[in-house]
């Protein structure tokens, strides 16, 4: 359990105080680090269950925390390459700082990259982008960058001006996933791990539940992800909230980007951020509790398991006879956004209220997915 | 019109907005009927009469909106055997418009069964028994005791207008559940749990405790809950929120057999709009003491879903059949019965629709407060308990970690008051949990288990 520090306010609490030095004390026998820096604070990071630390000891903590998931999951393995998936923000900056330095610490001996998406959203991520070139300096890992123009042709830019605000984030969520995927190939590692932090893993509990995802919903709570397939994903930070995370970025000033994306806010995901933030505030243990349930659900092998096989066009990973990626790139290809977006439409399936796009979807002449083969 | 095959325009040289309508096409379900309509403000169903207007009443006219309605409660009570002709229910009614309309449709299909009673000549179908509970919290409650007295004066007016058949009312002071009395054991209990949730929680597991307690003294062989929908959406959210994934499938079935009374849930489709509306339409009175708003995190949950119900009106159905895809417990059936006097057909299909291939019945172990069954790292702490514990430590130990968490009190010196307080039925369910399953459990959990040589003492 993480412990941090708060203010306690001024009242005098002696006996706090005390059990600060003692910790401090035992702490420092056990292992020279760094001296516990009491009372210089006043305004200190904030934990789940809300009990006093000072900032070194909270970094100190943090950091174990880290290490023992990643051992306990046994995350790694010596001699891997790793590419961490770097937007420039919060969660991959701290992940890169921690990795490489738990790496050093604990000696796993993995070889670290940094692997960067450019989606093309202007004033967004451009900027973001500036922040990961830094990192690369800063931590000295070695950076890709792989761009939606160059794989897709396609910028967020022009596919907001073409659809809107409404499905942008699915565009954007499925062109991702493959541009790492892609990445990842071309940086040829073993593994990649994504900044995802225990908030964003609870808020995708909640939202498949709301949208009655069942096969997503068992495997959502999965520390590693994709084990069959092409590159195998893990996400250190599962257990690790977000508000440690802004907490250890700030005080340790590490060099991050902390904007909102420009086209972001009529995402769904709101709803159910809001709410676990207003959760946090009556309950903090209730995120990790959403991700127990999560890993609880009683869901029946039948129903996890979609089919596992390849993408006619590209040659993805698919379950479905096109990934989504072309599906929706045919649907932009040919101005019809809406190819790809909610139930059951498209090339893949013959659901009778499918519309005219059915037809003749694969005589079209379409802009290639991508150069590589998988 | 909104149509979307005329498409004259392509979206890359259309000047006007045609393609702006292509997006609205995709709209709540609703419309759709609407729209597809020639004639736009006729019934969908009988197509004669006029909708209702507003938003739930858009699609039917009144008869078939409390046709379709009662059909959802027909339909639940026939396909999951709730009630036979032998059978004697238990209605909980607590004077909101779900129990209401549950107590309003057993006493019609009572009525029905009656009369066809009264018409058959050889009379060998009994009709079943109905008897309605009411639970009063005066002593607990915030409200004065004389607005409290009021509403129950009301509730014997509705029960006894509800005849023939004539219906018992149970009007059940909560503090029975303790033997002697126990309005101060009861308030120091509640005081006992510091956290807000907690103490709503143990308060609806005492209501529950309550109702198998007059349901078992009195007779009755099944207990019928309001529960409808909206409010089973609620308690998909926050059980996933308290983290209590693993028993969240008990909870949301037709039919729950875990307790000694089972229970069951004809309403388990009906939306609490539909409900309110058909109370509206009806007339049917309902008796809504106003109870403070839930606070803590039940309160939340409720908000949460009352502002995604807004933005999508199939919200709730659709997280309530996310819900029904969890696997459920071997207890969410009848229990089989060879009565004979049940007829063939009800027995045929109480055993159609409790037959689930390739599924093994496995033993559960429950949580003396909330009765959820166990997962498995509850189990396993469970399992490591020594044998030489007083009652209250493996009392706490045999607690589901959520009731572990918000319920019991947090300084474990406390716990022998806290188990001291409890009423016979909670402390007797820890009892027969600790006796009855600790050989199920090691079997369960042998592999977990570092050494297999431990034995039993």
């Amino acid at each position: 359990m993480l412990r941090v520090f708060r203010n306690e306010g001024r009242k005098g609490n002696d006996r706090v105080r005390k059990l600060k030095w003692k910790k401090a004390r035992r702490r420092s026998r056990r292992r020279p680090g760094p001296a516990c820096a009491v009372s210089a604070i006043r305004k200190g990071p904030l934990s789940k269950d809300l009990k006093p630390y000072s900032r070194e000891c909270f970094y100190e903590v943090f950091e174990e925390e880290i290490h023992q998931v990643i051992v306990e999951n046994q995350l790694f393995k010596p001699r891997e390459r790793v590419a961490i998936g770097a937007s420039g923000g919060k969660d991959s900056t701290v992940l890169a700082y921690v990795l490489s330095e738990l790496n050093r610490r604990h000696n796993y001996g993995l070889d670290l990259f940094l692997l960067s998406v450019d989606e093309g959203i202007t004033g967004y991520r451009d900027d973001s982008l500036e922040t990961v070139k830094r990192n690369e300096i800063q931590y000295g890992l070695p950076l890709k960058i792989v761009s939606y123009k160059d794989l897709y042709g396609w910028t967020m830019d022009e596919i907001v001006k073409m659809i809107g605000l409404k499905n942008n984030c699915t565009f954007c969520g499925v062109f991702r996933r493959q541009a790492l995927d892609r990445g990842a190939a071309l940086l040829k590692v073993d593994k990649v791990a994504t900044g995802h932090n225990a908030d964003d893993i609870a808020e995708t509990v909640l939202l498949n539940i709301l949208r009655g995802d069942i096969a997503r919903l068992s495997r959502c709570t999965s520390i590693v992800t994709g084990e069959d397939g092409p590159i195998p994903r893990c996400k250190p930070f599962k257990y690790t909230y977000e508000k440690e995370i802004v907490m250890y970025a700030y005080f340790k000033r590490l060099d991050y980007f902390s904007t909102e994306c420009i086209y972001s806010p009529n995402a769904y995901r709101g709803f159910a951020r809001e709410f676990i933030k207003d959760l946090e505030r009556i309950r903090p243990r209730a995120i990790l509790d959403i991700i127990q349930s999560g890993e609880d659900f009683r869901i029946s092998t039948f129903t996890k398991m979609p089919e596992q096989g390849t993408c006619e066009r590209c040659g993805y990973i698919s379950s479905q006879k096109w990934c989504k990626a072309c599906v929706l790139l045919e649907g932009l290809n040919r101005g019809l956004p809406k190819l790809g977006i909610g139930r059951s439409r498209g090339p893949n399936n013959d659901h009778k209220k499918g519309t005219k796009e059915t037809n003749g979807a694969k005589s079209i002449e379409s802009k290639q997915c991508g150069t590589l083969d998988f | 019109m909104l149509s979307s095959d005329s498409m004259a325009c392509n979206p890359s040289n259309c000047q006007s907005n045609c393609y702006g309508n292509e997006e609205k096409a995709e709209v709540v379900v609703g419309e759709e009927y609407v729209s597809a309509n020639q004639n736009q403000n006729l019934c969908i169903k009988c197509k004669t009469k006029e909708p209702i207007g507003g938003d739930e009443g858009r699609m039917f006219c009144i008869e078939c909106f409390r046709s379709n309605l009662y059909g959802k409660f027909r339909l639940a009570v026939t396909s999951h055997a709730m009630i036979t002709p032998t059978d004697n229910v238990l209605v909980a009614f607590s004077g909101g418009p779900s129990s209401r309309v549950a107590l309003q449709f057993v006493h019609e299909l009572q009525h029905k069964s009656l009369k066809n009673f009264d018409a058959s000549r050889d009379r060998s179908l009994p009709v079943f028994r109905v008897g309605v509970a009411f639970i009063d919290e005066t002593t607990i409650s915030p409200l004065p005791s004389h607005d409290i007295d009021r509403a129950i004066q009301d509730i014997r007016l509705i029960v006894s207008n509800l005849a023939p058949p004539i219906k018992q009312l149970h009007v059940v002071p909560i503090e029975n559940i303790y033997s002697g009395d126990g309005t101060n054991r009861l308030k120091n209990l509640l005081d006992a749990v510091s956290d807000t949730t907690g103490k709503e929680d143990l308060l609806l597991h005492l209501r529950m405790s309550s109702l198998q307690k007059v349901a078992s003294e009195s007779g009755y062989n099944k207990i019928v809950l309001g529960l409808c929908t909206s409010r089973i959406a609620c308690h998909v959210i926050s059980a996933t929120v308290k983290g209590q994934g693993y028993s969240l499938p008990a909870d949301i079935q037709y039919v729950d057999s875990r307790w000694e009374i089972p229970i069951v849930l004809p309403l388990r489709d009906c939306l609490v709009q539909e409900l309110n509306m058909l109370c509206h339409l009806d007339g049917l009175k309902t008796v809504e003491l106003l109870k403070g708003p839930c606070s803590g995190i039940n309160g939340l949950v409720s908000s949460f879903v009352r502002i995604l119900q807004e933005e999508n009106p199939s919200r709730e159905c659709t997280i309530v059949r996310t819900a029904g895809k969890l696997t459920p417990f071997h207890f969410n059936r009848i229990p089989e019965s060879d009565d004979s006097i049940i007829p063939l057909a009800t027995r045929r299909r109480q055993k159609r629709y409790n037959l689930k291939p390739n599924e093994s019945i496995s033993s559960e172990s429950f949580c003396p407060i909330c009765n959820s069954p166990l997962n498995k790292s509850d189990m396993l702490r469970l399992s490591n308990l020594g044998s030489c514990q007083t009652n209250s430590d493996s009392f706490g130990a045999a607690c589901c970690s959520s009731c572990r968490f918000q319920i019991l009190p947090k300084d474990p010196s406390s716990i022998d008051h806290f188990y001291s307080l409890l009423p016979q039925p909670l402390v007797a369910r820890a009892k027969r949990s600790s006796y009855d399953n600790l050989s199920l459990l090691r079997e369960q959990i042998q592999d977990c288990l570092l050494s297999d040589s431990e034995d039993e003492s």
